[in-house]
This record gives structure tokens, sequence and C-alpha cells, in this order.
């Protein structure tokens, strides 16, 4: 009796070893930097340094001043605008590789599916800067077929295309994990039954799939409200977004304190994000 | 007959739109002429002579290769380490345990990165490639520990009793069983931590100071506006990674 509870307490002891070292890194390198950025935030910059006693008037700065709130208010419209049109762009393609193509052609029509992921994520923004530029390939093909040129170079809607490609592609893999796992019968079953093709995407796949897109969708989200090379490249230097704003306050006013706010209401979009979509990502 | 029609036209549309700026990428890295847009003027490789000839690229390159190997190893013991612990089921705690490890991965990489940022800044700790390694090591331990779990099963677990009946000690259970039973998870892990790695660019940023990896040097050379050397390194990083791709493809496949 005693032999075996000074095994079980050797196993522990073992196991918490094993896991100490990870631990250790993340308390040090993730947990205690968030601390001192949730600290930081309640802290102001004075001209000399920072006043450490706490106060939320960074927070209230945030409220009164509209360039901040817009460049919230600009992340949250540009995420949501990026979340839906991939995830629109995303799932036919996602269904004509799971279901309609023939299975030997999976596997390399998925490749090619992520092949700009191959180039260095920094410069896809940059090709899409090309391509979008005033005198760029795409406004070439326009005057080519007579029509009138765009000005997409530095815009929002730059910022939206560059993003849409990069995570149309991310979710084309996350649907298709979703749409494969999906047995090939409960179709069959439900055409048996009478069921029209729209009736069974509506009542059978799309349920089914679903917490595979919530999933997808709110990485999307997380992944993109919190990206500053996309905006920065694409979005050119008006109609700021959050991280741009926070990357200005670290660069250009040395203003740890407002950059560290900044990061806190980021990554209480992102909850809310998470908070809204939970119930669509469990399976039902 | 409409329905093979519609799903090959969609196809058609969509990897037009993935492959456009790829395409356009490459194509004008080797624009014989100083800018990489329309009209084409004929084919030069000087862009890519140019970046051959960079001693600052080529040297990021090597940086950031080495920042990759190295965080991906560390972050891959760690993992690989602490995913055992848990699989072991001897651990008390050990949802919560497995909370902290993949809590990272639920925060931006930007928040991530000011956050070392402020604590270094704070203890006094100069900014090197060794920062950039260890803010990648935050990010990818908990990839590494989320893919190592998914391996470790009851037929790991029951291999490394017998191993531990037969009197092998922690580490050679570790060593000899363990590892070389979910080695194509541990080389996912690893290669999947290289590739993000390599990639990753905030954190890179604000964690490096004289010394940078190969997507901060881009950054720089941004600045210089459309120029078709950025279309050459581009087409350049293309290269090597489908390189790369294939060759572990080919591996993968002479195992088999």
């Amino acid at each position: 009796m005693i032999r075996a509870a000074s095994i079980e307490t050797r196993d522990r002891r073992r196991a918490l070893a094993l896991a100490a070292p990870a631990l250790a890194w993340t308390a040090a390198f993730f947990a205690l930097p968030f601390a001192v950025m949730a600290t930081a935030s309640l802290w102001r910059r004075t001209d000399t340094g920072f006043d450490r006693r706490p106060s939320l008037e960074n927070y209230a700065d945030f409220w009164s001043q509209s360039a901040y709130v817009e460049a919230a208010v600009n992340s949250v419209e540009i995420t949501l605008a990026v979340t839906c049109l991939s995830v629109l762009l995303a799932y036919p393609l996602a269904w004509i590789i799971a279901v309609e193509l023939p299975e030997r052609y999976r596997r390399i029509a998925l490749a090619l599916a992520v092949i700009p992921f191959w180039t260095s994520y920094v410069v896809r923004s940059y090709a899409w800067s090309l391509v979008l530029a005033k005198k760029g390939v795409l406004n070439g093909w326009l005057a080519a077929w007579g029509l009138g040129a765009l000005d997409l170079a530095n815009s929002r809607a730059a910022t939206v295309i560059g993003f849409t490609h990069f995570f149309t592609m991310l979710l084309v893999l996350t649907i298709y994990a979703s749409l494969v796992q999906l047995p090939r019968n409960l179709r069959l079953a439900a055409a048996d039954l009478g069921a029209s093709r729209f009736q069974t995407f509506r009542f059978v796949v799309l349920p089914l799939t679903l917490p595979g897109v919530a999933v997808g969708a709110f990485l999307t989200f997380a992944l993109c409200i919190g990206d500053y090379v996309t905006p920065q490249i694409l979005g050119g230097g008006n109609d700021l977004a959050l991280p741009q704003l926070v990357m200005l306050q670290i660069s250009r006013r040395a203003d740890l304190p407002m950059a560290a706010a900044l990061s806190v209401i980021l990554m209480v979009l992102v909850t809310l994000a998470y908070l809204a979509m939970a119930r669509w990502m469990r399976p039902r | 007959m409409i329905r093979f029609a519609l799903c090959s036209a969609y196809m058609a549309l969509i990897y037009a739109f993935i492959f456009l700026p790829v395409a356009v990428l490459a194509l004008f890295s080797f624009q014989d002429g100083r800018f990489p847009i329309p009209p084409f003027r004929g084919f030069s490789l000087r862009w890519h002579a140019e970046v051959l000839a960079d001693a600052d690229l080529i040297a990021a390159l090597v940086n950031s290769l080495l920042v990759a190997v190295a965080s991906s190893a560390l972050a891959l013991a760690l993992g690989f380490l602490a995913a055992r612990a848990v699989a072991t089921g001897a651990l008390r705690g050990a949802g919560m345990v497995r909370a902290a490890i993949t809590a990272p991965l639920s925060v931006s990489y930007l928040v991530i990165g000011l956050g070392l940022l402020a604590s270094l800044n704070l203890m006094g700790i100069g900014l090197s490639l060794g920062t950039v390694a260890i803010g990648h090591v935050v990010i990818n331990t908990p990839l590494c520990f989320a893919i190592c779990s998914a391996a470790l099963g009851p037929a790991t677990a029951n291999a490394e009793r017998a191993a531990r009946d037969l009197g092998a000690g922690e580490i050679r259970v570790m060593a000899l069983v363990t590892a070389p039973m979910i080695m194509p998870a541990l080389l996912a892990a690893f290669l999947l931590s290289v590739t993000f790695s390599w990639d990753e660019f905030i954190i890179a940023f604000l964690l490096s100071r004289f010394d940078v990896t190969l997507p901060v040097e881009i950054w720089s050379l941004l600045r210089s506006g459309l120029n078709p050397k950025t279309n050459a390194v581009g087409s350049l990083v293309f290269m090597l990674s489908a390189l790369a791709v294939l060759a572990v493809e080919l591996a993968a496949a002479r195992r088999k």
C-alpha cells in the first residue's frame, strides 16, 4: 500500500519535471510579458519616462479621440469583410475538391490551392501592391478591354483583397478537412429520402460542417485583426487599422503605455469575436 | 454537364485569383527595366544576380535559418516533454497545464512581441537574434505540444511501460521507444515550426536590432517602393521553399 502510494508520487514528480521546462518558458516569456503589458497600459507617458501610478487615462483617451476609435472601427470592418468574403470564396472550392473531384486529383488540387503560401508573407502583400498599382497589371488589363482604370493602390479595398487572398487559402484547407470527414452515405441517404440537392446541403452538409467553418472563421478573424503587415503595405497611411496605430505609438511617439492599452483593446475585440462565435464552433 | 462546367469555371476563377500575385511577382522579377509593372520589357536575370550579390540579404537569410532551426529545436523539445507529461496521466491538473501551454496560440503575434519588448527593456536585456529566437519559441511551443500530444496514445504508453519493465531508464525510454514511435509527428512539428519562424515578421521586427532575419530585411527593401529586386527576392524564397517541400515529399515517399 505504502509502496503503491510512493510509486504514484514518483510518477507525479516525474511528470511535473517533464512539464516544468515548457511551463517555466511560457511563464517567463509569455505570461510575465503579458502581465507587464497589462500593467503598462495603466501607466502614462511623460516627457522623461513613465508615470507609474495606475490610471485608466489611456483608455479614456482612446474613447475621447476619434482617431483611435476610428482605427478600431476600421479594423473590425475590414476583418468582418475579409472573414465573410474568404468563407464564401473558400467553401465552394473546398466542396469541389472534397466532393466533385475524383479522388486521385484531390491532393494535387489542394497543393495547388496553397502554392502562394510558399513565398514570404511580407512579399505576398507586396505582390498585391504590384497587381493593384496605378499602372499595374490589373489596370493594364482593364485598359486593354477598354475599361476605365481603378484606383485601388493604398486603399482599404487593397487591404481587403490582400487579406482575402491569404485567408481563402487557409480556409480551403480547414473547410476541406471538415468536408472529407463527412460520410458520403449521409448525402446519399438524404437524397434517397427525397431531399433536393439544395435541401441536402442546407439541412445535412452545412450543419455538420459548421463547426469546422466557425473555427476557421474565428482563426481568420483573430489573425486578420492583429496583422500589421498587410494594412501597412496595401492600405497606405490614411484609414489606419488598429495594429498600425499600435506600431505608430512605439515607433513615432515612444508611448509604450498607449501601445499597451491599444493591444489590450485588440485582445478584447478578439475575445468578443470568440464569445460571439463559440456556439457555432461546437458540434451539435 | 452544366454542373461540370460550373465547377470548372469556379475552380479556374479561384485558382486565377490565388496564382495572380505570385505569377506577377515572378514574371516581373525578370523585368529588363527599373519598374516591375507593365509593359514587360524583356527577360533579364540582372535582379536575381543583384539579390545573390547583396551581402545584407544573404546574411539575413542565414540568420533566418539559424533562428528557425534553433528555436524550432527548442520548441520541439519543450513541447515533446510537456506532451509526455500530460499523456502519462500522472500529472495533477493536467487540464490547467494544457491550457497554460497552449495559451499563446490565442494571442496575436503583435501583442506577444510587444509584451516581450517591454519586458526585455525593463530587465535591461539587449535585442539580438537570441531575443527573436526566444519569441519564436513562445509561438511554436504550443504548436509542437499539440502535435506531439495528438500522436501520443495508448500504443506509446504500453510500449513505454514494457520498456520500463525491462529495466530501461526514463531517458532511454524516451530516446529509444517514444521518440522513434512518433517520429512522423516530431518531424511534422519541427518542420511546421521552422516554416512559421522562417516567415514570421512582426516579432522578429520588434525584437531584433542590428542582425535581422530575412522578412525584416525584405521589409526594409520595401521602403524603396516597387522594385524588381524585391520581386527577385520573393521568387527566390518561393523557389527555396518549393525545393524544401519537394525534398520532404521525396523523403516521405522513400520511407514508404
